[in-house]
């Protein structure tokens, strides 16, 4: 079965730097911030070039991003790893889920895409919603937190982390399928291919050509760091701890 | 505020997130003059709709169509209640159930959702919110535009609602089944057997990191402490990625978010995706052979040593008393 898959991804600040609040608490401090694609998204990349790897069939794979013309260089990874195509939706204003999902859902709709692999959450607002908005604006079923795709007669067969253990679905294609840490480890890309990459286009659509007004859902009032540290009590053995534990703590 | 408590359950007993859910919404709806309802949904349900009238008044939504919590049905059934009883507020435990299905229903809604919310206030009778961000490095203050809205609170922020002496009312809620979606179809899940409480509902949590070596060694020291303290077994990242520890055993930002009176990190340096996940423990104990391992940073009391020398001690020691 000839198959487009849709990869939405997200740039986000690069998970191991410290994040800075600005002085008024607006938001974060950009300034020298380095930006990745967001690791979850690049564990869906990764999961559609190797749908494409084993199958017999055509399988495109679209990178999409919204953002500023900064995003550039995140959709380029995409291509530098194997992504047939990168998109960029032109759109200057910080989106809330719901809207990066109503965007997602005409992009969907214009691609007559098969499938949408989009990681579980972004690392920087942690949300955990625009997959879900995006099956519930599209009425197509969902598969969230995937560690294990299959292909199957009747749809997708997916295993899903969940509290309780692993879940295993099979939903109707078109789906919507959020991935979690587990389900691959991104490749790298070869400098030849990074090079490549440079040349290949990026599509650009700007978002008042998609024919939507921003809804904003979410109005961020304040944003601070909260301090974390505890004064730790260096104890001097087993002994000690167990006291302090009992007596002073009273947890045990 | 029309408040609408979306359950969790296992089929016989309520997860104890929902009583903290159920908390958190009496808190609004005292602030708001408002009333709480608590959804049950699910097929041959009566035990865990009994329990939830010991805690709110409910509303009971009992189909074989119902069995398994796909996102699709369960979602189409939460809006179609939400708007069919004029609720104003949803809220349920942020859980992998609640991030799928009522994140699934939000989307139906209308999309004014804040997820893993851990504080609140009311103003002018409009709720502003507190939520981390960036894996709990930063705490955002939010307030949601839009109607209904859709809130899911971290369990561990909030204290769970006690049962009251009168049990409340069972409304029994039909549905339309010809109605719902029928695209996801449930074939199983693999659920851990284990003698030990949930990570996430016990009281103590042991956990365990690269310092230790194997599974034999992982059920000895980290499921030897725990058992000695009546606690559940935990592990960082790193053990699951070695294959020692399962999946669902990962607390951190993207494994599971614990909050117990008392966490024992047992050679764990303290990655800030693991901190994220814990480090709202009341007490936290970290056992090290690295004095300046990361997790010190964060807990009250530090033990810097082999743990395969200090938690054999201990569980002795414990075991003698």
């Amino acid at each position: 079965m000839n198959m487009k898959i849709l990869v939405p991804t997200k740039r986000v600040p690069d998970t191991d730097q410290k994040i800075r609040i600005r002085p008024d608490g607006s938001g974060i401090d950009e300034e020298n911030l380095p930006y990745v694609v967001n690791p979850f998204d690049a564990i869906a990349v990764e999961e559609a070039l190797r749908i494409r790897e084993n199958s017999n069939d055509e399988v495109e794979v679209l990178a999409v991003g919204i953002g500023s013309d900064d995003y550039e260089r995140e959709l380029r990874t995409s291509l530098a790893i194997g992504a047939d195509r990168a998109m960029l939706i032109e759109c200057a204003a910080a989106l809330d889920s719901w809207n990066v999902a109503r965007i997602l859902s005409v992009i969907v709709q214009r691609e007559q895409a098969d499938l949408v692999l989009m990681g579980k959450q972004a690392v920087d607002d942690d949300s955990n919603q625009a997959g879900q908005f995006l099956a519930a604006l599209l009425d197509w079923p969902q598969a969230t937190f995937a560690s294990k795709l299959d292909f199957t007669e009747n749809g997708l067969r997916v295993a899903r982390e969940t509290d309780a253990g692993i879940e295993t679905v099979v939903v109707r294609l078109p789906a919507v399928v959020t991935t979690d840490l587990r389900l691959n480890e991104p490749r790298y890309a070869s400098l030849p291919n990074i090079l490549r990459a440079r040349k290949k286009t990026i599509e650009r659509l700007e978002f008042q050509q998609l024919g939507l007004e921003i809804e904003p859902r979410i109005q961020l009032l304040h944003m601070e760091v909260l301090s974390t540290g505890r004064n730790c009590i260096r104890v001097s053995g087993v002994d000690e701890l167990v006291v302090r534990l009992r007596d002073e703590a009273k947890v045990i | 505020m029309r408040i609408l408590v979306v359950a969790e359950h296992d089929t016989e007993v309520l997860r104890s997130g929902t009583r903290s859910a159920v908390a958190f919404a009496n808190s609004v709806a005292a602030q708001t003059d408002g009333e709480v309802e608590c959804l049950v949904i699910g097929h041959r349900i009566a035990s865990v709709a009994k329990e939830a009238a010991s805690i709110s008044k409910v509303l009971c939504l009992d189909s074989e169509s119902l069995t398994a919590p796909v996102a699709d049905r369960y979602a189409r059934v939460i809006a179609d209640v939400t708007i069919q009883r004029k609720i104003d507020l949803v809220v349920a435990a942020s859980t992998s159930y609640a991030k799928d299905v009522v994140g699934r229903a939000a989307g139906l809604l209308g999309g004014s959702m804040a997820s893993d919310v851990v504080g609140h206030t009311v103003q002018d009778d409009k709720l502003v919110l507190r939520r981390p961000m960036f894996a709990g490095a930063v705490t955002a203050t939010v307030t949601l535009i839009g109607h209904p809205q859709i809130i899911t609170i971290r369990g561990s922020a909030y204290e769970p609602a006690v049962a009251s002496v009168d049990e409340s009312e069972i409304i029994t809620v039909d549905i339309d089944e010809s109605s719902l979606p029928n695209h996801i179809s449930f074939e199983k899940i693999e659920t851990r057997s284990s003698h030990r409480p949930d990570v996430t509902e016990s009281r103590i949590v042991v956990s365990g990191g690269r310092a230790i070596k194997n599974s034999d060694d992982f059920e000895r020291l980290v499921g030897g402490l725990a058992d000695q303290l009546g606690g559940a077994t935990g592990s960082s990242r790193a053990l699951v990625d070695a294959g020692i520890t399962p999946n669902d055993f990962q607390v951190g930002q993207t494994g599971k978010i614990v909050a117990p009176e008392l966490y024992i990190a047992m050679g764990i340096s303290g990655a800030v995706q693991h901190l994220a996940g814990m480090k709202n423990s009341k007490v936290i104990v970290a056992i090290n052979n690295d004095p300046d391992a990361p997790m010190f940073e964060v807990a009250d009391y530090g033990l810097v040593g082999d743990l395969y020398e200090l938690v054999p001690q201990l569980i002795e020691k414990l075991h003698a008393e």
